[in-house]
């Protein structure tokens, strides 16, 4: 043992024991003095869920409201908004369930707040209902004329643009421009109260659009085709789109 | 608020469309510096390792100052990463928990394992016996220093200083491969991320190491070149040309391997092709066609090329050596900005482009980045000044 | 101490380490919030595109829930509008909340497609970013949700880098890496996140994947899904129903 060390040169084994000091100095620091919190990932992801977990929940939830505010409730429960929940429009109220008396959830009751969801918007899909809120009664809160618990509207709507915006815009432009929806869709009224339940028909055979199409048809002003032989095997729509001719 | 102020500004620059979160560039000049740091750690070791491994006797009078140029970097080089940390003083972490699976948590280990076991020992090693020597000749601060950074030591026999230079030579062929892991990790860092297309490539850490060792032979260069005629003595031309010649080869190497990447990114054409065009067409045209492939690499290689052929006399070639050497820093430099900051300005959603507004002040502004490239040069003055490079032969000179 | 005692201290070291491993592997279950057990849950979200009508209030409730700052540069939820024109080029861009959304850029003549895509953390099951984080600050619960320790992350940024679909930020004020987390500290509770709970449409549609019946599991079996990225193998949880393919 002695030969071994005495054949090793005297500076290896200074810088040798300078990094098995410094090796042991960082061993004992590690396993000793620091503590396990700093050092066990388990511990820490532990310590990370639960301060996760801890955090203050604003919002209330939908099951809640209803009870307390039984009334809005039943009045919620069959309109169109049945599926909103309240906190949506009231915005967070975790704080007013734990102290229902000194705070208020919010309310909006001016022309803004309806906005964000029913203010036109071309890429919204179909069927939902939007209005132009420079046209549609301008400067009148919204509330006046639809409760928003139930927001039916106050009278039924005479133009399927109130729902169909972004189709009428864009047959506007077309040269179906002024064919009512109506003489290609059969609209019974009732789809303009429950417009989920009762559907519009859609026609069905390439003779539908012969019927002012046709070479036959001599209808003044409209492009014929020879149904018999154009697009045969096809319907009309897989071509063209009837809302917008011309191009596609 | 103001930084929310800071960033509409920024959001006015967008083109196109960024995901709403990608309006901040996160790794900002700091980031750029710390991999052209750390290259330049790597590229000085690889030309010091010519000398010791490989054997090339002319590159001798720049060893001593390729290792003292590597320490003095590499102490700087933690510095950028812990000012861009958005909690520094947690950056222990790094020590006690590492996340294996994390490219950037071995950044701790490497670097203590190439301060500690690569560099500090080599040069340990090779002073020992001048700091043996100088320790008996010196007296007052200096003796003590030099008697306590030899740790004590005393032998300087033959047979030991045989021993030192044994233990320098196998400490250097381990270091080689350390060097390329304290620079190619950092490659590896960026090379890994599969969300971004401009980073994300098996080339990464192999284009990081050709340009680290570029600049680190370069940065030598331009040292050597300043320091030797500021102590009044004369530069080896010898040397010099080798080191030259070492230099062309690295970045012809370094320039096909970009060249390659090049080519077959534009060859495969895959889905960010064209946003990524957009980038160095729009954004990066400057620092990439200019700064990095025309300064940085075709001009410099011209340089060297009409040397070769034609010759020179000594003057003419001291001069362009130096003119190519800084225009290979700034395009080392500049490929670091264009591989960190480029990677950033478009969107990972390939349909828009952002930009990077550089701040003069501030923390990660564009004077602390000047400040870090400056402050090694300090260290290195001071490393000089406790170790001299070249006291010996200067004395054996004269 | 010679060979044989150091190997007895081994081997109890190692004995000891594996029942202390074993005891807080079962403290999990009990720590984080009640009696609420993270293994007997595993949480995805569905997303309907044909139903989001791009209001916002996803994104104005997540900013509450979880006080997120104000400013429209953090966000955990975000909404993106497409407009594919019929010369085929894109046009994206993220809506501010609803708020003074302009009623339209595009004629609608001009437009193919258009439609809201509402974008949040993913909740990977093989998490690019839990990958690179140096610390292992952020990390994958037994309930498959992806949470950042906030008191641990150095705010390296390097997870925020690895992100493909941008759904990470650094925090403005605690300066480190902030993401959905799908309202974690609601869902020990029993809770819907907030963005879940406001949307008017149902757009979103969350579940737990361990339990008997739930709005995502009917989701998943009558819709064709889709996820954000697949060739990147980050194995999302959010699954995407009726997703156009210029969605990236």
């Amino acid at each position: 043992m002695r030969d071994f060390f005495k054949r090793i040169p005297e500076q290896a084994l200074r810088i040798l024991t300078l990094f098995i000091l410094l090796a042991a100095v960082l061993f004992v620091v590690r396993q000793f003095i620091i503590p396990p919190e700093l050092k066990d990932t388990d511990l820490q992801k532990i310590s990370s869920m639960e301060r996760e977990a801890a955090r203050e929940v604003k919002y209330a939830g939908f099951h809640i409201c209803s009870e307390c505010h039984e009334k809005e409730k039943n009045i919620k429960k069959s309109g169109y908004h049945r599926d909103l929940s309240c906190e949506s429009c009231h915005g967070a109220a975790q704080k007013h369930t734990e102290n229902p008396t000194e705070v208020k959830p919010s309310s909006p009751r001016k022309r803004d707040y309806c906005s964000y969801c029913h203010t036109y918007n071309s890429s919204r899909p179909t069927g939902f209902p939007q209005i132009n809120p420079h046209t549609h009664n301008p400067m009148r809160p919204c509330i006046t004329c639809h409760n928003p618990h139930n927001p039916v509207p106050p009278k039924v709507p005479g133009s399927c643009a109130a729902c169909h915006a972004q189709i009428e815009r864009t047959k506007v432009t077309s040269y179906h421009a002024l064919l009512e929806c109506t003489v290609c869709h059969n609209t019974p009224e009732k789809h303009k109260t429950t417009p989920r339940v009762v559907r519009p028909t859609k026609p069905d055979k390439r003779e539908f659009c012969g019927k002012c199409h046709d070479k036959s048809a001599h209808v003044k002003g409209v492009p014929t085709v020879d149904m018999a032989t154009h697009g045969e095997k096809y319907v009309c729509w897989q071509c063209h789109y009837p809302h917008m001719l011309g191009g596609i | 608020m103001e930084a929310a102020h800071g960033l509409s500004e920024l959001s006015k620059q967008v083109v196109g469309f960024i995901y709403p979160n990608e309006i901040e560039i996160h790794w900002s000049i700091l980031i750029v510096v710390y991999p052209y740091i750390t290259g330049l750690v790597a590229g000085a070791f690889i030309l010091a390792s010519l000398v010791k491994v490989f054997n090339v006797k002319e590159l001798q009078p720049t060893y001593r100052l390729a290792l003292l140029t590597a320490l003095a970097f590499l102490l700087i080089a933690p510095l950028p990463l812990q000012l861009h940390l958005g909690q520094p003083t947690r950056s222990y972490e790094m020590f006690l928990t590492p996340n294996l699976a994390s490219a950037m948590a071995m950044f701790g280990f490497v670097y203590l394992w190439y301060l500690m076991l690569v560099l500090l020992l080599e040069i340990w090693f090779e002073y020992r016996r001048d700091m043996v020597v100088w320790s008996r000749e010196e007296t007052g601060l200096r003796k003590w220093l030099h008697k306590v950074l030899s740790l004590f030591s005393t032998d300087i026999s033959e047979k030991a200083v045989a021993f030192d230079q044994k233990t320098v030579k196998i400490i250097t062929i381990i270091g080689i491969p350390s060097a390329f892991l304290l620079h190619g990790y950092v490659g590896f860092i960026f090379g890994s991320i599969k969300a971004n297309p401009w980073w994300s490539s098996v080339m990464m850490p192999i284009v990081f190491l050709f340009s680290a060792i570029v600049s680190g032979i370069a940065i030598v260069m331009l040292l050597y070149m300043i320091i030797i005629p500021l102590r009044g003595a004369k530069i080896d031309m010898k040397c010099l040309d080798k080191i030259a010649s070492f230099l062309f080869y690295a970045v012809i190497v370094d320039f096909s391997i970009e060249v390659l990447d090049f080519i077959h990114r534009l060859y495969e054409s895959e889905e960010s092709i064209k946003i990524l065009s957009q980038l160095v067409d729009t954004k990066l045209f400057m620092s990439l066609v200019v700064l990095q492939v025309l300064l940085g690499m075709l001009l410099p290689l011209g340089i060297m090329i009409v040397i070769k052929i034609f010759r020179l006399h000594e003057e003419l070639r001291k001069l362009l050596y130096f003119v190519s050497a800084v225009l290979i820093q700034l395009g080392i430099f500049s490929t670091r900005w264009n591989v960190v900051i480029g990677g950033q300005l478009f969107s990972k959603s390939f349909r828009g482009l952002t930009t990077y507004k550089l701040e003069l002040t501030g923390i990660e502004g564009f004077l602390m980045a000047l400040a870090l490239l400056i402050i090694p040069f300090i260290v290195l003055a001071i490393l000089i000044k406790i170790l001299p490079p070249w006291k010996k032969e200067e004395l054996a000179g004269q | 101490m010679d060979r044989r005692d150091f190997l007895k201290n081994l081997g109890l070291c190692i004995f000891s380490g594996g029942i202390i491993g074993g005891l807080s592997a079962d403290a999990w279950a009990k720590l984080i919030h009640k009696d609420y057990d993270p293994a007997k849950h595993y949480y995805g979200m569905g997303i309907d595109i044909d139903k989001c009508i791009g209001c916002g209030r996803c994104m104005q409730a997540c900013k509450t829930e979880n006080d997120v700052p104000i400013a429209p540069f953090y966000f955990r939820t975000w909404v993106e509008r497409y407009v594919i024109r019929t010369d085929h080029s894109v046009s994206v861009n993220t809506i501010n909340m609803g708020v003074d959304e302009p009623s339209d850029l595009f004629i609608e003549r001009d437009v193919l497609r258009s439609f809201f895509v509402p974008k949040l953390c993913n909740q990977c099951d093989h998490p690019p970013c839990v990958q690179v984080c140096p610390v292992g600050a952020t990390f994958k619960t037994d309930d498959g949700v992806i949470l950042v320790d906030s008191k641990r992350c150095i705010g390296c940024r390097y997870c925020i880098q690895a992100c493909p679909y941008g759904a990470r930020f650094l925090h403005p004020q605690t300066r480190v890496a902030d993401k959905c987390t799908f309202c974690y500290h609601r869902l020990v509770r029993g809770m819907l996140p907030a963005c879940v709970e406001v949307c008017p449409k149902q757009a979103r549609v969350f579940g737990d994947t361990k339990s008997f019946a739930s709005p995502l599991g009917r989701f998943v079996r009558m819709n064709k899904i889709h996820v954000l990225k697949p060739y990147l193998n980050t194995e999302p949880k959010v699954y995407y129903a009726n997703l156009d393919g210029e969605v990236n």
